[in-house]
């Protein structure tokens, strides 16, 4: 019961985070590990300075 | 067998009882009737909707192909294009489309009664926006993610991109004002109101900075210390509110307010996304989700009693909060919650590049849109269980009305929706602000509602502090939207400007920057100016020509879309997309006709113009008034031409597009379609569904 629980409150935290984004750069990496393995990766910095460049230009937002 | 037995019988239940719940607010002619009939119905409607026609239209329709690798697998860079799970693209392209919008239309709407306001609401929906927005997404997953300009250049020729581009760069800087005109009233003369607003500045920037250079992508924990932040300010501005020397520093007429929304929408622009839009964004959008679900929670919980009549007088065109009869103008002005042209940008933007299957395309493109007409009715629920009194004093400008609060309540009570001047005084006292009268834009007539709902709920002692929670929550992402689409707009500017001289084209070269941004902010500025002097309020202006723009962006983005079906030898399903389009070219060309020609100067522009310069030569009116006079004409005259460009713009591209279509059935050349070739998924063997 009590494993279940916890089991179920992992899976919503890992939700909230894969839903806001929180968990962007942790997938990124896993990514470029899978796709790029011989070029070196961005700094937790850079790429969410490249992440927030590319998301704001054009429309993302409406009314 | 069972299970089609079953399922049989639970769709005929849903079917009984969503028409009973549409019928039940169709016809009650009581006092009041339950707000639940309306979530009830709301319900029914989109299951029914997302059941059947939806599932249809994927089918049948678009033969949706789940074995087709989608622009996101094949393109993947890990960046744009990125195959993603489907509540995620769910909850992106949600909180993209979901702006204030579907908040403010039917609160104005509202003056017609509760009923064609709704009834549009769900209808349009569910054959209308939702068509929209589901094809639109489809076609442009097919097409490698491309945008409505782009597929509309491709699909009819050069005269569609033109016109989307266009149409998109005027809608949103029309957009931009009346959001504008909506903070700035909602703000005006309130120091607690100001004050809050004022502070969600620093706070985006604190969180900015927290989420950048601090603890860099860590977007749960600068959103969570954001959120608090905000809360305290709603709690800070009641302070402020009450210290003798401090809360006349936020306390301001309309004109100054209008000027540093101006000044904050240039600075905002030019300045890093990091440092302000983007952490802004990150709150707003938990913060409308939060609210949004409370809503709905407290709306079921308590179930309201809705006072405002099915149907008012208002509805021949006489109506206080806007003027023009109930065809066309409830649909113009419901506009976002029932059929939103901007959506199609979203549509055929960011969401194709992250689904991982054609089959999500259904929930997302049709879900996420029923999903945002559900918060219309919500905010017509929350317009509509205001005593009818309440909401025209609240909503009525003074120039209809009158000036003082007795001609104001004795011009409301002759129209027979009783209100005293002891009642407004104190629901300003319990809101916590000086007045509500004439507190135009529908922003305040929300938050008075959402506070007595939530006040009812959660404590009648915290009204005040719920009043100020719902204004902090619309300015919050009535600023996103102002400082995405002053971006936006530049963008596009420059793009257009690098044409003529090329390095206005660089997006990144300051001057061109300075430069494009103090363009657009000056014209949205221009009519958000405007809007502030005019007596009448000017939302009754700039909101019905907003959605007349909007709703010919949806026309636009419908005719590429009944464009490609045709093309695609599907002219006996053309039906799906053709009849809401001919349906939006009804009303927007009879608004435009009617916003034209007619002789009622609150209908008509030039009839408006006409009327006041014959008043300024006569010299009947009050020198304060005079002294605006001229560039209200010159304003209403520059609207009747902009109305007239619009309709322009649309009966160009619907031409264009039958012309296409009419070209392709003779078997005469048209441009091919520009479908993306098949390539097998091997998504699903590799990459397991979470």
């Amino acid at each position: 019961m009590a494993t279940r629980l916890t089991g179920a409150l992992r899976n919503l935290w890992r939700a909230i985070r894969r839903l806001s984004g929180d968990d962007g750069y942790e997938r990124y990496l896993a990514h470029h590990a899978a796709a790029h393995p011989d070029a070196p990766a961005l700094s937790r910095r850079a790429w969410f300075a490249l992440q927030q460049k590319q998301k704001w230009s054009g429309i993302k937002r409406c009314c | 067998m069972k299970t089609t037995i079953f399922s049989l019988l639970l769709w005929l239940g849903v079917a009984l009882l969503g028409a009973a719940a549409v019928g039940g607010i169709a016809l009650n002619r009581g006092e009041s009737i339950n707000a639940l009939w309306f979530v009830t119905a709301a319900l029914c409607v989109y299951a029914i909707a997302y059941r059947f026609y939806a599932a249809w239209i994927a089918a049948t329709v678009l033969c949706i192909d789940e074995t087709r690798a989608t622009p996101a697998e094949r393109l993947n860079n890990g960046r744009d294009f990125m195959p993603t799970h489907r509540w995620v693209v769910f909850g992106h392209h949600f909180a993209a489309i979901a702006g204030p919008g579907p908040l403010i239309g039917p609160t104005l709407a509202a003056q017609f009664g509760y009923l064609p306001g709704t009834l549009w609401i769900l209808v349009g929906a569910v054959l209308g926006g939702c068509v929209q927005d589901m094809v639109t997404l489809f076609f442009s997953t097919r097409r490698d993610g491309r945008s409505l300009g782009q597929m509309a250049r491709d699909e009819l020729g050069s005269i569609g991109g033109i016109a989307a581009l266009v149409a998109t760069f005027l809608i949103m800087i029309i957009l931009i004002a009346v959001l504008g005109l909506v903070v700035v009233n909602a703000m005006k003369h309130s120091p607690w109101a100001t004050s809050t607003v004022a502070a969600t500045i620093p706070i985006a920037m604190l969180v900015g900075l927290y989420m950048y250079k601090l603890r860099p992508g860590r977007v749960l924990e600068g959103s969570a210390l954001g959120v608090i932040l905000l809360l305290l300010s709603v709690a800070g501005g009641g302070w402020i509110d009450q210290q003798a020397g401090l809360r006349e520093l936020f306390d301001h007429p309309g004109l100054p307010l209008a000027f540093a929304v101006i000044f904050y929408g240039f600075a905002a622009a030019v300045l890093p996304v990091w440092l302000l839009l983007a952490p802004r964004d990150y709150l707003s959008t938990f913060m409308k989700l939060g609210t949004v679900i409370l809503l709905a929670l407290a709306i079921v919980w308590l179930r309201p009693e809705i006072k405002m009549p099915a149907l008012t007088q208002f509805v021949d065109g006489s109506g206080p909060i806007f003027g023009g009869a109930l065809f066309p103008f409830v649909f113009i002005t419901i506009a976002c919650g029932a059929i939103s042209g901007f959506h199609s940008l979203i549509a055929s933007g960011t969401t194709p590049k992250l689904l991982s299957n054609e089959r999500d395309i259904r929930m997302i493109g049709y879900g996420g849109m029923v999903l945002e007409s559900f918060v219309a009715v919500m905010a017509m629920i929350a317009a509509t269980v205001l005593d009818p009194g309440v909401y025209f004093a609240i909503n009525s400008p003074a120039g209809v009305v009158g000036k003082t609060a007795a001609e104001a309540v004795a011009t409301i009570s002759a129209w027979g929706f009783p209100v005293t001047v002891e009642q407004m005084n104190q629901l300003a006292r319990q809101m916590g602000e000086t007045t509500l009268f004439a507190r135009t834009g529908g922003a305040p007539s929300l938050a008075v509602g959402m506070a007595s709902i939530f006040g009812s709920a959660f404590g009648e002692h915290l009204l005040a502090l719920w009043y100020h929670f719902a204004i902090m929550f619309e300015a919050l992402f009535i600023l996103t939207t102002l400082d995405a689409g002053t971006r936006v707009g530049r963008f596009m500017l420059q793009d257009l400007l690098g044409n003529l001289w090329q390095p206005l084209g660089r997006t990144s070269w300051y001057p061109s920057v300075l430069f494009s941004s103090a363009v657009v902010v000056s014209a949205w500025g221009y009519f958000l100016y405007i809007g502030v002097i005019d007596p009448n309020g000017g939302v009754n202006i700039l909101w019905p020509l907003f959605g007349i723009s909007n709703q010919i962006l949806a026309a636009i983005a419908l005719c590429v879309a009944t464009g490609i079906l045709v093309k695609s030898g599907k002219l006996r399903y053309a039906w799906i997309t053709a009849l809401p389009l001919a349906w939006l070219v009804v009303i927007t060309s009879t608004a435009t006709w009617q916003k034209l020609s007619s002789d009622d100067p609150r209908i008509g522009f030039l009839a408006a113009a006409n009327s006041l310069s014959d008043k300024l030569a006569a010299g009947a009116l009050p020198p304060d008034k005079a002294a605006v006079a001229p560039q209200l004409i010159f304003n209403q005259q520059l609207d009747a031409a902009l109305v007239l460009f619009f309709a322009a713009l649309l009966w160009l591209i619907v031409l264009d597009m039958l012309r296409v279509c009419v070209r392709h059935l003779q078997g005469r050349r048209v441009p091919p379609l520009s479908e993306a070739p098949h390539y097998p998924t091997r998504l699903e063997e590799a990459w397991q569904r979470d």
